[in-house]
């Protein structure tokens, strides 16, 4: 943001403004986090640092799913076969690291990583080279993926040292913050950070807002989708480890039902299906929504399946409102603009 | 001029698009120190050929050749590093990058573009502003600045000025001098008779893809580009000057209020009344932004008077869908073909599409009905129907046609034009204004908001003029001069001035 520091002149108060404006939904969705935590600590008084741990362990795949389905969509593509790749990932983990030590484990968790990289990447260069829509190549790719995983673990089995699982459910400093969570914001931040606020990023958000605009101000539109899917699958992989971590065995059915809650999440935290908007941080916190909302449901004395139909409702409803919040800034605008027109 | 070198030549370029020939034999040369016009009707191939001087395509065939050596640009990137660079007909930057993120993307510095802001009289734009809440003039001037920043040798301006009001587009004729004075080169694309007999050196006019001659500007008159853009065969069609007085004497026999307005407000309209009369076409002028768009948005059924009436034959009626217009018998052309138009669908679905309403018998589209309604419109506005099965093959004059014969097909008693002949080649604007002055004389009135002010004393019998959301002249046809338009557009004339304290 160099070139426009020459040019701030605007004052403090309406950049602030503006920061809220451009920023609303993802306040939003801290803010409904903050909500739905409340109603979770009200309807369970002793909430203590068990709870703080099982919730982190149980979002942190659909966090990271989250974020892998986020740098997909940002750039104006869908990856439908992210659950898939995430069993991959889960299931190669837990067959190998079965009975090895931690450092040998976290040498196959890297090569998992790569592996998702590349998987992610190959998914971008097939939709860019036969010219087939996204979203059948990753349609297709999922079935693949998905008997993969069916091929290496016909069924539940595998493992991991116990050390490996601490990566998640462990804690170093204090009971009230889980390895897991620490784990999730290192790893989110290392990767991301350098591409939101490097060329990379940009490209991303361009080629997501508009491909032609993007290709005329001299992006690499081919390139950069490519990356976009490999991250996806970087994230996805990532996203195979937490489930690993949070279950402890390999599971090749577990991750392809995280796909369309990544889905969720992403639309929940801000992101739009249409490319080029949203962060990352919004899909996390949303991930973190998802996995409180059943659970409260639960406690709460609710049918599961009636919390199914209420999750629904709830992503809908949010989305409306993410929808109806400008319509009623436009009518303020309006209304504040009328005086001024007569005085001036 | 004879001994100056060629800057840009190219021979032979060919685009095909599957089977359409998009450019047969584009041939241009720009010398050093010229502003340069292609010309020729819609789908003649100006932006194919300008898309393939600047790699946004590949050319089939056919050779660039800058200063004498063979170039080949594989994106608009590379061309510009090559010294050529582009302002395109729509807006290259991205809608969720500030503008300052934009500039990045293409590595423009700020202190390369700082003079050019000045230069375009854009000091003021806050460059951390998202691209896409900057209004769209504003918009196209931050590209040209843009690409003036990267001081390329050849400038290409693809119809910039078409969605410019007449103020900003002299900006960019400010700067097309000051780079010719300074050895560059423009090749300026545009529809526009008057601003390039007043801009340029020699013109090329391509038709149906081919390069099909040279004119030097200084010794020839616009007949000739006409004629080399119409071709042989259409040359009948050419503007007629003198039909102004005979339709005032034909047409002023009797007129009732058809559509009566008063005191309307809503959005930018601050207070506007005024009547239109059946059986003449009414001209609106105005410059950009001065509550025009929302005036046809509420007559149209698009938004809502937020005070004022609207009386259709003389009962009020109240607008809360576009439905409820249309059955009131208003309907719009907007100047936006993309809106108004299916574009994936074919021609008669596009021309059918509101007729639904009218051919419905026990639940199901009468056919025949609809084939008859549909093909008379199409001969009516002599639509090309070549390329029919999906509308946005079409060239933009035909898209604009087929908005046009949907309501012919469909019936209408009021026909709101905004803008239709934004970015449309000369021919087919001959064809609408006939249209046009053919639906008046029949009876339905035509209220028409042009950007193009010759386009008024043309078409129209009346033209009112808005000025910051309300009507600040009224001119009969005769005294409609650009010139005095455009000092009452400009809020210059005694009502204006009035208009003006008050508001």
């Amino acid at each position: 943001m160099k070139v426009a520091a020459g040019k701030a002149r605007a004052p403090q108060g309406p950049t602030f403004a503006r920061f809220v404006r451009r920023n609303a939904w993802t306040l939003g969705t801290y803010a409904l986090f903050l909500a739905v935590m409340g109603f979770t600590i009200a309807i369970h008084p002793d909430y203590g640092p068990y709870e703080v741990r099982s919730l982190v362990v149980g979002a942190l795949p659909l966090a990271f799913c989250a974020v892998a389905q986020t740098c997909v969509v940002l750039g104006g593509g869908i990856d439908l076969s992210i659950g898939a790749m995430m069993a991959v990932a889960n299931v190669l983990a837990a067959h190998y690291m079965l009975g090895r030590d931690f450092q040998t484990s976290v040498l196959i968790a890297l090569l998992v990583l790569v592996g998702g990289t590349a998987a992610g990447g190959l998914n971008g260069v097939i939709a860019l080279r036969t010219r087939v829509p996204d979203i059948v190549v990753t349609l297709a790719m999922s079935f693949v993926w998905g008997g993969v995983a069916l091929l290496i673990l016909p069924k539940p089995g595998g493992g991991a040292p116990d050390k490996f699982m601490e990566l998640a459910s462990g804690n170093i400093f204090t009971p009230w913050l889980p390895n897991g969570l620490i784990l999730l914001i290192v790893i989110v931040a290392i990767i991301w950070i350098p591409v939101r606020f490097g060329r990379m990023g940009l490209a991303l958000y361009a080629i997501g807002s508009d491909r032609t605009a993007a290709f005329r101000r001299g992006v690499r539109v081919g390139p950069t989708r490519v990356f976009s899917y490999a991250l996806g699958g970087f994230f996805a992989a990532c996203g195979g480890l937490a489930l690993l971590m949070s279950t402890g065995i390999g599971s090749p059915l577990a991750g392809t039902i995280y796909t369309l809650s990544g889905v969720s999440a992403i639309v929940l935290g801000g992101v739009s299906l249409a490319g080029g908007k949203g962060g990352v941080t919004g899909p996390i916190v949303a991930a973190f929504v998802l996995t409180m909302v059943p659970a409260d449901l639960i406690l709460s004395g609710t049918d599961p399946n009636l919390g199914q139909v209420i999750q629904g409702c709830l992503i809908v409803l949010v989305v409306m409102a993410g929808g109806l919040a400008p319509l009623l800034r436009r009518r303020v605008a309006r209304i504040q603009d009328e005086p001024v027109m007569s005085a001036g | 001029m004879s001994g100056t070198a060629m800057l840009l030549e190219t021979r032979g370029l060919s685009k095909n698009y599957g089977a359409v020939v998009a450019l047969r034999s584009g041939d241009l040369s720009v010398q050093a120190g010229e502003i340069h016009a292609l010309m020729g009707a819609n789908g003649a191939g100006k932006s194919t050929l300008v898309k393939v001087l600047t790699g946004d395509v590949a050319p089939n065939a056919g050779v660039i050749l800058m200063e004498g050596r063979e170039v080949r640009f594989n994106s608009p990137a590379s061309a510009r590093e090559g010294g050529l660079a582009s302002v395109y007909q729509d807006v290259s930057l991205v809608p969720v990058l500030t503008i300052a993120q934009n500039l990045r993307l293409t590595g423009t510095s700020m202190t390369a573009l700082r003079p050019w802001l000045e230069e375009l009289e854009l000091e003021d734009v806050d460059l951390t502003e998202y691209a896409r809440d900057l209004p769209t003039p504003t918009l196209h001037l931050l590209d040209l600045a843009q690409a003036l920043a990267s001081l390329p040798r050849l400038l290409i301006l693809d119809e910039v000025t078409a969605t410019l009001p007449a103020d900003l587009s002299e900006r960019v004729f400010r700067v097309a001098r000051r780079w010719r004075s300074e050895g560059r080169s423009v090749v300026l694309i545009s529809h526009r008779m008057t601003e390039v007999k007043a801009l340029c050196d020699r013109a090329t006019v391509l038709r149906d893809g081919a390069t099909v001659g040279v004119v030097d500007l200084e010794s020839s008159g616009q007949e000739e580009i006409v004629s080399l853009m119409l071709g042989p065969e259409a040359a009948e069609v050419v503007v007629s000057e003198g039909s102004v007085s005979d339709r005032e004497a034909a047409s002023s026999a009797e007129r009732r209020p058809a559509v009566e307005v008063r005191g309307l407000r809503s959005g930018l309209v601050k207070d506007v009344s005024f009547t239109l009369h059946t059986g003449e076409v009414l001209g609106i002028v105005a410059l950009e932004g001065q509550g025009q768009a929302d005036l046809f948005e509420c007559l149209s059924g698009n938004r809502r008077p937020e005070a004022g009436e609207i009386l259709v034959q003389g009962k009020s009626r109240r607008f809360r869908h576009p439905h409820d217009a249309i059955g009131a018998g208003l309907v719009l052309v907007p100047a936006d073909r993309a809106l108004a138009l299916l574009r994936q669908r074919s021609v008669r679905e596009n021309i059918a599409l509101p007729m639904v309403n009218r051919v419905i018998r026990w639940g199901l589209i009468n056919s025949r009905v609809e084939h008859r309604r549909v093909k008379a419109a199409i001969d009516r506005l002599e639509i090309d129907t070549r390329a029919q099965s999906r509308v946005m093959r079409l060239s933009g004059g035909n898209q604009q046609k087929v908005t046009i014969a949907r309501w012919l097909a469909t019936g209408f008693t009021t026909l709101l034009c905004f803008d239709p002949t934004r970015g449309i080649d000369i021919r087919t604007k001959e064809q609408i204004y006939k249209v046009l002055r053919e639906l008046a004389a029949a009876g339905s009135p035509v209220l028409i908001f042009t950007s193009e002010l010759p386009e008024i004393q043309l078409a129209c019998d009346r033209a009112l003029v808005m000025f910051g959301g309300r009507i600040v002249a009224e001119l009969p046809a005769h005294d409609a001069t650009e010139a005095a338009l455009l000092r009452a557009a400009h809020g210059l004339g005694r009502s204006a001035a009035a208009a003006a304290e008050t508001a």
